[in-house]
């Protein structure tokens, strides 16, 4: 540790002499206040900072301290539920202690000093035992909803266990046991640091198979996610990046939720703050809140602390992974992040590559996706978690050629394309179903096909076919007009449009529509699918396309999304109403072989309801207090649901 | 102490550089004395070592080398508030340059503030009438929210703030409420405009004006945004007003940004525009919003709304100015120029227009509980008016079908009387759901698919009985009364307010009533 003093002061860099023995990435204290920054470059005997706070009224001579350690956070129970700025500063706790507005200097541990926590010891553990990093020392039920596993730091070395916890009330700075390594006895607190840039260690990653269900239509069957896996959302201002982040965050079923606001608007956070406590979760009934870490460093705080934000997150994050939990960390949005790299760059007059963003963007993105994944933890019960991230995009103009969304295509697997055509539209999610892709569809579908059901494969293809077709056909009916299609190809029109407005289009705002199960999911499309498959072929047996397209069933397929999760045979009723329909035209029509096809045909749903109960019980929807008292069947089904544990290891 | 120094090296645009200045801060207040004994103000752009870089907000014009002398202030530029700044003209440094009386000062704050906790925010939901339907129906206005207008050379935002700015109120809640009005680089004339409308409805003694024109200093610019906020938030959040902040014009300010970081050498990002335009832009627009009381749970009384007004250069909307202020603000209002040439005022390309705060203000007990889904049906069908538009173009209108005749038709009358509206026109909210399902009644109603059936039985004129309607609404008006009292007091105040006048006391004030609920 040594201290120096200011020489130059520029926006939230400064540069300090004297600090003998200073490292890259040191954490410094800066003049009296103590501000936080961090060394990011030397040059004989100045260091380079960026400061996390804000630098007016620093001048040269005040005095620069270095602290001997790298950027750490505090990784122990108490961070759920939490609200932190970039540097894990607690706004709550700041809000109480300082006020309203962020001041210079405040300070306030991670996690709290003085909560106790009921700490219950692992039973198989015995004084003079093996023991090594990762494993589990004891369990701590952090929240009603998430058993937080106080494990071995893993940056200690194997070592022989001499205390072994006991039972009782800790607070996270108490000493729960002791290890003998080869350098001497080591306690270990409930409690460590980790520095955010250094990914946490697994055994080994292993290839993702299940998906995420986020209870979006589009993203789940069309463009799906899995647990362990990259996407990336970009799109122009107004396409709806973050209602679509802040859905997957309600609604996803991973364990844990680490949203990280990065750069963004202050009110977003808010929102996210004043719903999530009220949203709960079936299985326990406890409000959403209490699986969810926030991370919010919005556009007005200081640049450098947004640049550290994403990484104090996905190192939150991992240190769930490394429990055994499926972890997702949703972050909004990445290029604010790669923005404030910029800044910090162009401070430091080095030179820009494209766009003016430093030449090492690629890397940091590619090195910030890839601590994603699904894999063995450290342990001898050999665990698995995962962790999947979610990054958005915000492109200057909506512009896909810029560096950090290029950058991010190259290490991202799932790619939601949001285009503001769709948004004018007000169709929402806006994620355009032709340039968006997933690169999960092989690893998932024996997923879809145990879980679900065996054509949810071949109905999404077809109906992402019929998709391409109806872009084709619009083109020529620009040229042509649409009287001069054929009535099979007026067929296809009518049935893009309605797998766009009644199976991809999903309103966020609605209760009915704002989560669906993968089973109806799969019953929606499968409804749509079937009323083509009847049309075309009653287009062959001569009936009219006129009439087909007068039938009273669209009527009922435009409101399927209003069909209770509970009340799954209403798809039943509009297959039979499909089949008389379709009949009494065909009646009058020549060749009317069709009914007895019709028959085999249309499968019957509740077959598929009984199907594979264990896959549904897992994407039960999370419901509004008030919603869930009318609904006491439901809430039977809440308490039956499997309670939040680590992945099953079984499953893989 | 107060150290003078006559160490000036370099003068270059707006930017003097000094030497051997000791004890010089990051962006400390300098006052720099012309030798003709005028003096200027400015602040520090950096420091190294004794080297110092200092910004002059009103030029270098006469500025010399030898004889000007340069004093640091040792703090940073305060603007000196009181309840007395009501009713006066400031230029962008918060200086008063009407011919009023001194302010003597409650306090004196930095004009830069200090970043909101998002933590102590409340969400805003409390919807703004704005009596104006593109707004209100599609775009819909909360109290605490920002909302630029985005326009272009010749289209008319100044009279559609102007026209914000009268009309505005929270319907029901009349509380004590404050225009905040700041000017960059716009022309005495458009300036004129906005003093002479607030004097003519009698709104001056609630105005503060800050005041830089287009041929003020124009590096005064960078600070006369930062000087009406802190005014605004003097007033919102330490006199519990409501204050509404227009900013006019947005692209002005970004350009004296652009000046300085020209001058100063700066790598250029996107146009010439500095790098640190979006960080610099925020500080500005997340200035705006709702706090919470000082302890948890409580609010506190005030609010700041901000209505930027930016034009597009080139009607551009990805130009850096516009793109990143979208990517700040919670929506934006889009003028078009087509639309002006058809005569429609205001010209709102609803299209491409959004309130990201609207979903959350409206709807039961804020508006109507059909406004959400109008709306969004609204969109949906007159963007597919657009699309056979389009296709009429290519192909003629013979070839459209009856459906696409019928949207084409709606587009047009859309366009006439939903966003057409006259200047001194006060829509209420419940008029502009009228005339949204009136417009509804002219497309088929197997094509209504963004609205519940209950909704379309009970309102779609023609749908149902109008007796049976009646009985509805008052249903409606027990429904919102319960769930008011758990949501707290100060609803139940916009609530208690309800029956009084809207839009004027005319014939609809009752009817107005019962529905806003």
């Amino acid at each position: 540790m040594a201290s120096g003093k200011i020489e130059k002061v520029a926006g939230p860099l400064i540069v300090a002499s004297g600090l003998t023995g200073a490292k890259m990435f040191e954490v410094a204290r800066v003049s009296e206040e103590e501000l936080i920054g961090e060394i990011i470059e030397l040059h004989g005997d100045l260091a380079y900072i960026q400061v996390y706070e804000d630098t007016s009224g620093l001048g040269p001579g005040a005095a620069v301290t270095t602290t001997g350690k790298s950027l750490s956070i505090e990784l122990g129970p108490g961070l759920l539920e939490s609200i932190y700025d970039g540097i894990q500063r607690p706004l709550d706790t700041i809000y109480r202690e300082s006020g309203h507005y962020i001041s210079r200097g405040v300070s306030a541990p991670g996690l709290d000093r003085d909560r106790e926590w009921e700490f219950k010891a692992s039973p198989e553990l015995q004084e003079g035992m093996e023991i090594g990093r990762g494993e589990i020392l004891g369990t701590v039920q952090e929240t009603e909803l998430i058993e937080h596993r106080v494990m071995v730091p893993a940056d200690l070395e194997k070592g022989t266990l001499r205390k072994v916890p006991s039972d009782g009330k800790y607070r996270v700075e108490d000493t729960i046991a002791s290890i003998e390594t080869e350098d001497g006895v080591q306690d270990v607190m409930m409690f460590h640091r980790w520095p955010v840039r250094t990914p946490r260690p697994i055994v080994r990653k292993i290839i993702p198979s299940s998906p995420l269900v986020t209870g979006q239509r589009v993203i789940d069957t069309f463009f799906p996610i899995s647990k362990g896996g990259t996407a990336t959302v970009p799109g122009p201002f107004g396409a709806g990046k973050t209602v679509v982040q802040h859905q997957l965050a309600k609604w996803s079923d991973a364990d844990i939720i680490v949203y990280v606001g990065c750069g963004e608007r202050g009110n977003e956070m808010t929102d996210v703050l004043q719903e999530f406590p009220e949203l709960v979760d079936p299985a326990t009934g406890q409000p959403l809140m209490k699986r969810t870490v926030l991370i919010a460093n919005t556009s007005n705080m200081p640049v450098a602390a947004r640049e550290a934000s994403v990484y104090t997150g996905i190192t939150i994050a991992e240190y769930f992974r490394d429990m055994g939990y499926s972890v997702a960390v949703l972050a909004d949005s990445t290029s604010r992040w790669a923005e404030a790299m910029r800044e910090m760059s162009g401070r430091l007059e080095e030179m820009p590559g494209e766009e003016g963003y430093p030449a090492y963007l690629p890397s940091r993105i590619a090195g910030f996706y890839e601590r994603a994944g699904k894999g063995v933890c450290l342990g001898s019960d050999e665990r698995r978690g995962s962790l999947s991230v979610i990054g958005a995009v915000s492109p200057p103009g909506g512009d896909l050629s810029d560096p950090v969304v290029q950058a991010t295509l190259k290490v991202v697997k799932v790619f939601w394309a949001l285009e503001d055509q769709l948004a004018f539209e007000r169709h929402f999610p806006a994620i355009g179903w032709l340039t968006s892709y997933s690169l999960y569809h092989d690893t998932l579908r024996e997923y879809f096909l145990d879980e679900v059901e065996d054509g949810w494969e071949e109905a999404r293809t077809t109906a992402i076919e019929l998709l391409q077709k109806e872009a084709d056909l619009k083109e020529l009916v620009r040229l042509v007009g649409v009287d001069s299609l054929s009535d099979n190809d007026r067929l296809i029109l009518e049935t893009s449009k309605a797998i766009r407005e009644d199976f991809l289009h999903q309103s966020a705002f609605d209760p009915d529509d704002e989560y669906t199960r993968l089973s109806k999911q799969y019953l929606m499309l499968r409804t749509i699918l079937d009323l083509h498959r009847l049309c075309s072929e009653a287009i062959e047996k001569g009936v009219e396309l006129e009439k087909l397209l007068q039938l009273e069933v669209k009527q009922s397929i435009a409101r399927m999304r209003h069909i209770g999760e509970d009340n799954l045979d209403e798809f039943e009723k509009i297959a039979e109403q499909m089949k008389s329909e379709i009949n009494s035209h065909l009646s009058s029509a020549p060749g009317d072989e069709l009914a007895g096809i019709l028959d085999r045909e249309v499968e019957k749903p509740e077959k598929k309801k009984d199907k594979k109960k264990s896959g549904k019980k897992r994407q039960e929807k999370p419901v509004k207090k008030d919603k869930e008292k009318g609904k006491p069947a439901e809430k039977k089904k809440q308490q039956k649901k499997k309670e939040k544990k680590p992945e099953d290891k079984n499953k893989e | 102490m107060v150290t003078e120094y006559n160490t000036i090296t370099e003068i270059a645009g707006p930017l003097i550089m000094m030497d051997q200045v000791e004890n010089a801060s990051y962006e400390e207040l300098v006052e720099v004395e012309l030798p003709s004994g005028e003096k200027r103000r400015g602040k520090v752009l950096e420091v190294n070592r004794d080297k110092v870089l200092v910004q002059l907000f009103e030029g270098t014009h006469d500025v010399d080398v030898d004889k000007t002398r340069v004093r640091f202030l040792d703090k940073g530029l305060e603007l000196s508030v009181s309840p007395d700044i009501l009713g006066r003209v400031f230029n962008g440094l918060g200086v008063p340059i009407d011919d009023g009386p001194r302010i003597i000062p409650e306090k004196k704050v930095n004009i830069n503030g200090s970043p909101i906790n998002p933590y102590a925010r409340i969400y805003p939901q409390e919807f703004i009438q704005t009596g104006i339907s593109a707004i209100d129906g599609l775009n819909t206005l909360v109290r605490g929210q920002k909302l630029p207008i985005f326009s272009g050379f010749g289209l008319p935002h100044s009279e559609l703030a102007a026209q914000i700015a009268r009309q505005a109120t929270v319907p029901g809640a009349e509380s004590a409420f404050a225009i905040v009005f700041a000017a960059m680089g716009i022309t005495f004339e458009e300036a004129n405009y906005f003093i002479s409308d607030f004097q003519e409805t009698g709104a001056m003694e609630r105005v503060v004006l800050f005041i830089n024109l287009a041929n003020d200093p124009t590096v005064e610019r960078i600070s006369t945004p930062r000087a009406a906020l802190t005014a605004a938030e003097y007033l919102a959040f330490e006199r519990g007003m409501h204050v509404l902040v227009i900013m006019t014009d947005m692209t002005n300010y970004c350009e004296a940004l652009r000046e300085v970081s020209v001058a100063r050498k700066e790598i250029p990002g996107r146009r010439g525009y500095p790098g640190y335009l979006y960080t610099d832009l925020a500080t500005l627009y997340e200035r705006a919003g709702l706090l919470k009381g000082d302890k948890e749970g409580e609010v506190r009384e005030g609010s700041i709304t901000q209505i930027p007004v930016l034009s597009m250069p080139d009607d551009d909307k990805t130009h850096p100015i516009p793109d990143l202020t979208g990517y700040i603000t919670e929506g934006q209002i889009i003028l078009d120029r087509n639309l002006q040439h058809k005569g429609i005022y205001p010209p709102i390309n609803v299209l491409p227009s959004l309130s990201r705060l609207r979903d959350k203000g409206i709807g039961e007990g804020r508006t109507r509980e059909d406004h959400s889904e109008v709306a969004n049906q609204l969109f949906s069908s007159y963007a597919r008016s657009k699309e056979v538009e389009e296709l009429a173009v290519v192909l003629g209108e013979a070839a459209l079908t009856e459906t696409d005749k019928a949207f084409m038709a709606f587009g047009e009358e859309f366009e006439r009387n939903f966003v057409g509206q006259a200047m001194d026109e006060n829509r209420s909210i419940e008029d502009t759901l009228t005339s949204g399902w009136e417009l509804l009644g002219k497309i088929p109603r197997t094509e209504i698919k963004r609205i519940k059936d209950e909704y379309i039985e009970k309102y779609l004129p023609g749908a149902e009985s109008s007796a049976e309607k009646g009985a509805e609404e008052k249903k409606e008006k027990a429904g919102p009364e319960k769930e008011k009292s758990a949501e707290g007091k100060k609803k139940k105040e916009t609530r208690d307010r309800d029956g009084e006048s809207v839009g004027g006391g005319d014939k609809k004030t009752v009817e107005d009533g019962g529905d806003q609920g």
